[in-house]
């Protein structure tokens, strides 16, 4: 089996993960900004977090021969200073060339706050200005709803966003319709204890297609499973999906996307 | 996958997930003092479980979710709890 992890947070995972990963046919790992659990206390801290995501964590995972990429931005969760917002927003340029860099990233609403919304229309405009990829976070719970409207409606105002070049994450049976009907691209979150369990994840692909879906454990800090990608794969093959169509979904379907940014590529 | 394989695959851990319900509704009725939204909301979305038509696991996240459509002036914090507070 051969996987993409396309969302983990593997600055707040160990080497063992790293192992287990590529040991479960891991070929790629896309990292995206957010919160550290604290709020930073000024934009050095987003400097230096920047420079962990495209410095020093690719070369970790090289020990295990594993490619890695990162989005960047400052995340909904510390978007209520836009002051704060406006600074980081303006040292991502400073990165966004590098070569492990897929784009902006992941940002979005945290709880639908006018501030939120300001700082997501900057993070858009400037995807737009760098012509970069877009993944996009969806709030939580009671919020998620209310968040991807209002997301869906900031990414389709502005015209020069091309909707096949943003995924917005963490769709649950409630949201998963309007994002794809608008055509964008759909994450599914595999948490053990909310958004998509393996189960309710497959429900969703049997049910919408698997055209413009992919699946992630966005493993962080928090409760999560590395390994909820391949995990997923073996609940599809007990399902009786086929190999091939397994493939298609953890391997090619991320792979086909993120492959829109010309440095995204998988070792031969 | 045919019904009778649904069943062989689901059945078990959906009937523990039931019970754990059940056994989670018993331990707020033992407990003391008043609850809160978030119980109202629980039983408002475990209606939509005796529902004929599909579509339920989409119905009981609607019945947790905020209905309104404009940002809020300012976030009251980080978390979310897992239920609306109608009118709050
Ligand atoms: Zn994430």
């Amino acid at each position: 089996m051969r996987y993409i992890e396309p969302h983990g947070h593997m600055v707040s995972r160990t080497t063992d993960d790293y192992q287990d990963m590529v040991t479960a046919g891991c070929a790629a790992v896309c990292e995206p900004a957010f919160w550290a659990g604290y709020d930073r206390k000024g934009v050095q801290g987003f400097h230096d977090y920047f420079c962990q995501l495209t410095d020093y964590e690719p070369k970790r995972a090289a020990k295990f021969g594993l490619p890695h990429y990162a989005w960047l931005c400052i995340n909904p969760k510390e978007s209520e200073d836009v002051k704060l917002a406006e600074e980081v927003i303006g040292i991502i340029p400073q990165f966004i060339d590098k070569p492990s860099v897929l784009g902006i990233g992941e940002i979005g609403l945290n709880k639908n706050s006018r501030n939120e919304m300001k700082v997501l229309e900057m993070h858009v405009d400037l995807a737009a200005r760098t012509n970069s990829l877009i993944l996009v976070h969806t709030p939580h719970l009671e919020d998620k709803l209310k968040g991807t409207r209002l997301i869906l409606d900031v990414l389709k105002s502005d015209k020069r966003i091309k909707p096949e070049r943003c995924i917005i994450d963490h769709v649950e049976e409630h949201t998963v319709q309007r994002v794809l009907d608008a055509g964008f691209w759909a994450g599914m979150t595999l948490y053990p204890e909310s958004k998509c369990s393996p189960a309710r994840a497959i429900d969703i692909i049997e049910t919408y297609g698997a055209e413009r879906l992919w699946m992630n454990s966005a493993c962080d800090w928090g409760v999560s499973v590395p390994l909820a990608v391949p995990r997923t794969a073996l609940e599809m093959r007990r399902r009786g999906h086929s190999a091939k169509f397994i493939d298609q979904m953890i391997f090619q379907n991320p792979a086909r996307f993120m492959g829109q940014c010309p440095k995204f590529k998988l070792p031969a | 996958m045919t019904r009778q394989q649904v069943l062989e695959l689901y059945f078990m851990e959906a009937r523990f997930k039931l019970v754990e319900v059940a056994a989670f509704l018993d331990r707020v009725d033992r407990a003391k003092g008043p609850p809160d939204f978030r119980l109202a909301a629980f039983r408002k979305a475990m209606k939509e479980l005796s529902g004929k038509k599909p579509g339920r696991a989409k119905k009981v996240l609607l019945a947790f979710s905020d209905p309104t459509t404009k940002p809020i002036a300012k976030a009251p914090g980080k978390g979310a709890c897992g239920a609306w507070p109608a009118g709050k």
